[in-house]
């Protein structure tokens, strides 16, 4: 019953052995050792989970591993392969997370907004990272970490 | 004193390139290998039924299974504060969820299969959710056996009823009191209750290892206080304290839901059974709603006293809370509100009753507020109302009134110096009082709301901290301690203190979590006391190491130690100025004297610190006469809202928030505690609304019916307001505010929907709903055939705050 998939996991090739049930988000926790998405509702609700898939945030709870056969995976533990992006110093500096659980895939969210649009307003980032929850927080230095690399990216251009 | 450095500085979190890059490892990230096995629990169906028997045959017989356990295998009970609970229910069930039985297997599929093929067998028996079915004459009850549980001495249970403790603070002459009123306002609140919801499930790994050594991996605020609790419970399997090691790697998220032990029994009973095998329990998103602690509901009942001038005379406050199947954690919220059921306010008369009832929902518990939160919903709605009545605003009636430092406590005690006239002097202007404003939309009301708060860490009187410094060659340090970084930046406050003490900037200091057999001791990271508390510590531990190190450089150099002083990680002397030393250049090695031998050694710093001052011995039938509470944080806040008078629905537009901390360590982490306080206590005001059907089944157990926050819900503009009243005894001044930033969030909704719209709401949550039918005077049905989150089924105004009889139970000594 197992099938072999290929992935491309933070920019390296990977195969690996999953049965048809197995949870996307279990098999990159389990069998891969990334361990930056965490379980939090195993429903969709709360984004804890969340990927990057084919440059799309997935929320990985919700896919089965052997749908990802020949896609491109990234988590927090590659987007800083290089060194910390902008946003995630942009976390640090403004105090963008408490707890720090739900920060890996707020990272991801905010990542994929400003890939795609490098000036959001606020409304916007609020937008974008609405699928993410965070209790500590209250969003607020979060959508601050996100203006702040806007405007210096701004600047550079 | 001299200026200070590092406290006062806004130092980046020490923790933050752990949280954003992905390295920073929770329970559930830790491998244990092949040999991890997973456990499933059997819960309850019923709200209160006797187990009759238990048949795991057929779950024994599935490959991968290891073990099933019941509760015959563990006849021990446990409880913080009350010894109420068996580590799986044994002779009954008193809550729909409650653990009865689990099985352990090789992976988490097969225990869940497994699971479903354990058969129970159960005799309903009657069951009561709500406060007036509690209370009744012969009403069925929770805990016949109540009389027989261990509890701490400050808990006054009555035997032969759903009584777990009974908080009675008399102060003063109420008949008095009442007589010199000139306004009397009497009315009735409720709270429903709440769930934490933090984002990180309960998850608690346990390895009994072939030596007899039981280590937990857990998710907790509660390091050391699991770790007796577990001593304590499981000691007839011949475990003592220093076989049990709990180690707390970053937990994600607390809230108080993560403070005592709920769940994580289960983690170090099981272990016990599956020895040499490391073995997992982690809660389900569902099971963290309805199995670990939910914020207890109330109902209150206030009658105050004004005169024309707006002094207040009198307060008679009677609450009855719905404490659910064990109060082992939660009547200790009942105790402290017992205490506090003023407000910041001065009071010269005071009768309040806090009771604490057992009911067949799920367990309360401690949720960021204790209690707090729950009766100032009350009491600041009331504030409001008796100053409209007599004419008096809202704000100066509580200026009037706010407690001053050297004001006499409910129970006798003397007030802490307090800012609460500065706070509410700065959130009054910042909030513009006074300014009425008119939406745009015609369709659109704006109001105003105020509100005061004040919270004591409910602690037992010898609740302490401590602390270790190490230095390392280079003169960086490593700071053990066992508070509990749950998100607040505890971590990076307390080496703020340390580099404040040693000179020693906050990035060449690291503070480790916890891990019982190396930390130093904390009680637990509750009550927003640990910067205080343990900031205390780690400040002795601090000067400790300070004075090592001068009396390495007195016995090797012969310098005095009053000549002595540390600045930017070096040693100098006041008589030699050209003198310098580098702490790097002695802390590990010692300096060399002209006889070319070495004096010193590695140095450490060990501190402590307890509460001396306190005590829990205050009369049972007054609460005069002990000293229970170390000291009160007080504030004010407001918030500026615009309501649609359609819907009913409230968008936020400006909330304020000033706590006086005593002195903010770290400022932005105060703030930081002020935006996250605000937006979760709006939450319970606004929407969150647990629900339970008539059988006492959690209907909403999951984000999709238990609505929190998203980033799109959160108010405008929150604008956060610092004052600093030093507390005398707090480290640099400095004393907590983790919780109290949520405290007053539904009384200013209140109040500014009444400023709005002219409509007083006296249930929480604040609905649009509610405030739709209200404008248009139809009656609010709370309860639609189904029996949901409020503890009293009928309008709370038909109440009556009855207590049945029970058998008098003497305190213990």
């Amino acid at each position: 019953m197992k099938k072999t998939i290929s992935i491309t996991l933070n920019g390296e090739r990977r195969s690996i052995d999953v049965s048809p049930s197995d949870i996307l988000l279990d098999v990159l926790r389990e069998k891969l050792g990334i361990k930056s998405p965490k379980i939090g509702c195993e429903r969709g609700d709360c984004g804890v989970c969340t990927i990057l898939y084919d440059g799309k945030t997935v929320r990985s709870c919700l896919i089965l591993a052997i749908e990802a056969d020949g896609h491109e995976i990234t988590t927090v533990e590659g987007l800083g392969r290089d060194g910390l992006t902008p946003l995630q110093h942009a976390f640090v500096d403004r105090n963008a997370f408490q707890c720090g659980f739900c920060a890996s895939g707020m990272v991801l969210a905010a990542t994929e907004l400003l890939r795609h649009n490098s000036h959001p307003d606020k409304k916007e980032i609020q937008e974008a990272i609405s699928g993410n929850l965070c209790r500590c927080t209250g969003y607020e230095p979060i959508i601050e970490a996100v203006r702040e690399v806007s405007r210096k990216a701004g600047k550079r251009s | 004193m001299s200026e200070l450095k590092h406290v006062g500085q806004p130092s980046v979190r020490i923790d933050g390139l752990d949280k954003v890059s992905g390295a920073a490892v929770y329970v559930d990230d830790m491998d244990f290998g092949p040999n991890l096995l997973h456990a499933e629990i059997i819960e309850s169906p019923f709200a209160h039924a006797r187990i009759k028997n238990i048949d795991t045959a057929e779950a024994e017989k599935i490959p991968g299974v290891v073990k099933v356990v019941t509760g015959d295998d563990f006849p021990y009970r446990f409880g913080l504060y009350m010894q109420d609970r068996w580590i799986f229910a044994r002779d009954r069930v008193r809550f729909v969820g409650e653990q009865v039985a689990a099985v352990i297997a090789r992976d988490a599929q097969t225990a869940k299969l497994a699971a479903k093929l354990v058969h129970v067998e159960y005799e309903e028996l009657p069951y009561v959710l709500d406060l007036e079915g509690a209370l009744k004459e012969k009403a069925t009850l929770v805990h016949p056996d109540l009389e027989k549980y261990n509890h701490c001495a400050w808990f006054f249970p009555q035997a032969g009823t759903n009584i777990a403790h009974w908080r009675k603070t008399r102060k003063g002459d109420m008949e008095k009191g009442f007589k010199e009123a000139d306004t009397i306002l009497e009315d009735t609140y409720t709270v429903p209750r709440y769930a934490h919801c933090a984002i990180e499930p309960h998850v608690i790994v346990g390895l009994y290892d072939l030596s007899g050594r039981l280590t937990l991996w857990s998710a907790s605020q509660s390091p050391y206080t699991q770790r007796h609790v577990f001593a304590e419970a499981l000691a007839p399997l011949g475990l003592k304290h220093k076989d049990v090691r709990v180690v707390t790697p970053y937990v994600g998220g607390g809230f108080g839901g993560k403070a005592g032990v709920s769940m994580e029994i289960l983690g170090a009973a099981l272990a016990m059974m599956v020895k040499g095998h490391p073995v997992k329990v982690r809660w389900s998103r569902a099971q963290e709603f309805y199995n670990t602690y939910q914020r207890q509901g109330v109902i209150a009942r206030i009658k105050l006293g004004v005169k024309k001038d707006g002094t207040i005379t009198a307060i008679e406050h009677t609450l009855h809370w719905d404490a659910g199947g064990y109060v082992e954690y939660g009547a200790n919220v009942v105790n402290a509100v017992g205490l506090s059921a003023t407000g910041p306010y001065r009071v010269p008369n005071v009768k309040i009753d806090s009771v604490c009832v057992y009911t067949n929902l799920p367990p309360g518990g401690p949720y960021r507020g204790f209690g707090y939160s729950e009766f100032m919903f009350g009491l600041e709605s009331h504030m409001n109302r008796i100053a409209k009545m007599i004419g008096m605003d809202p704000v100066e009636f509580r200026r009037k009134n706010a407690i001053c430092g050297g004001d006499t406590l409910p129970y006798g005690a003397e007030m802490n110096p307090s800012g609460l006239v500065e706070a509410i002097d700065k959130v009054a202007r910042e909030i513009d009082w006074g300014k009425k404003e008119v939406s745009k939309d015609p369709n659109k009301a704006i109001g105003k709301g105020f509100a005061c708060f004040w919270k004591a860490p409910a602690m037992p009187p010898n609740a302490a901290s401590a602390a270790f410094i190490k230095f390392n060659e280079d003169g960086s340090l490593n700071l053990t301690v066992s508070g509990m970084e749950i998100g607040q930046g505890f971590l990076t406050v307390m080496a703020q203190v340390a580099a404040e003490v040693l000179t020693v900037p906050v990035e060449h200091i690291r503070v480790e979590l916890p891990d019982t057999d190396r930390n130093a001791y904390e009680w637990q990271t509750v009550g927003s006391h640990v910067t205080w508390g343990c900031g205390n510590a780690v400040k002795a531990a601090a000067l400790d190491a300070k004075a090592k190190i001068f009396d390495t450089v007195h016995r090797a150099l012969g310098f005095a130690v009053a000549d002595l002083y540390l600045e930017k990680e070096t040693i100098k002397c006041r008589t030699k100025p050209d003198f310098a030393m580098a702490l790097k250049d002695m802390v590990i090695s010692g300096i060399q004297t002209k006889r070319g031998n070495f004096i010193g050694g590695p140095i450490l710093g060990s501190g402590m610190f307890m509460p001396e001052f306190t005590s829990a011995t205050g009369d049972p039938e007054t609460s005069q006469g002990g000293h229970p509470n170390v000291h009160y944080t007080v504030g004010a806040s407001a918030v500026k809202v615009e309501i649609d008078r359609k819907t009913g629905k409230i968008h936020v537009l400006k909330a304020v928030l000033a706590a006086d901390v005593g002195k903010a360590i770290n400022p932005d982490l105060v703030k930081g505690q002020v935006t996250g306080g605000v937006v979760q206590g709006l939450a319970t005001a606004l929407y969150e609304d647990i629900r339970y059907d008539h059988k006492g089944k959690l209907l909403n157990p999951n984000f999709t019916d238990y609505k929190i926050p998203t980033a799109l819900d959160i108010p405008d503009e929150i604008v956060p307001i610092i004052v600093e009243v030093a507390q005398p005894d707090g480290p640099f001044g400095a004393r907590g505010v983790g919780e109290h930033t949520m405290i007053p969030a539904a009384p200013v909704i209140a109040n500014a929907i009444e400023d709005a719209l002219g409509i007083r709401i006296k249930s929480m949550p604040l609905t649009a709903e509610k405030i739709a039918l209200e404008l248009n005077h139809i009656p609010y049905d709370d309860v639609k055939g189904h029996y949901i989150g409020l503890c009293f089924l009928g309008k709370p105004e038909a109440y009556e705050f009855k207590t049945s009889p029970g058998k008098q139970k003497k305190a213990k000594s």
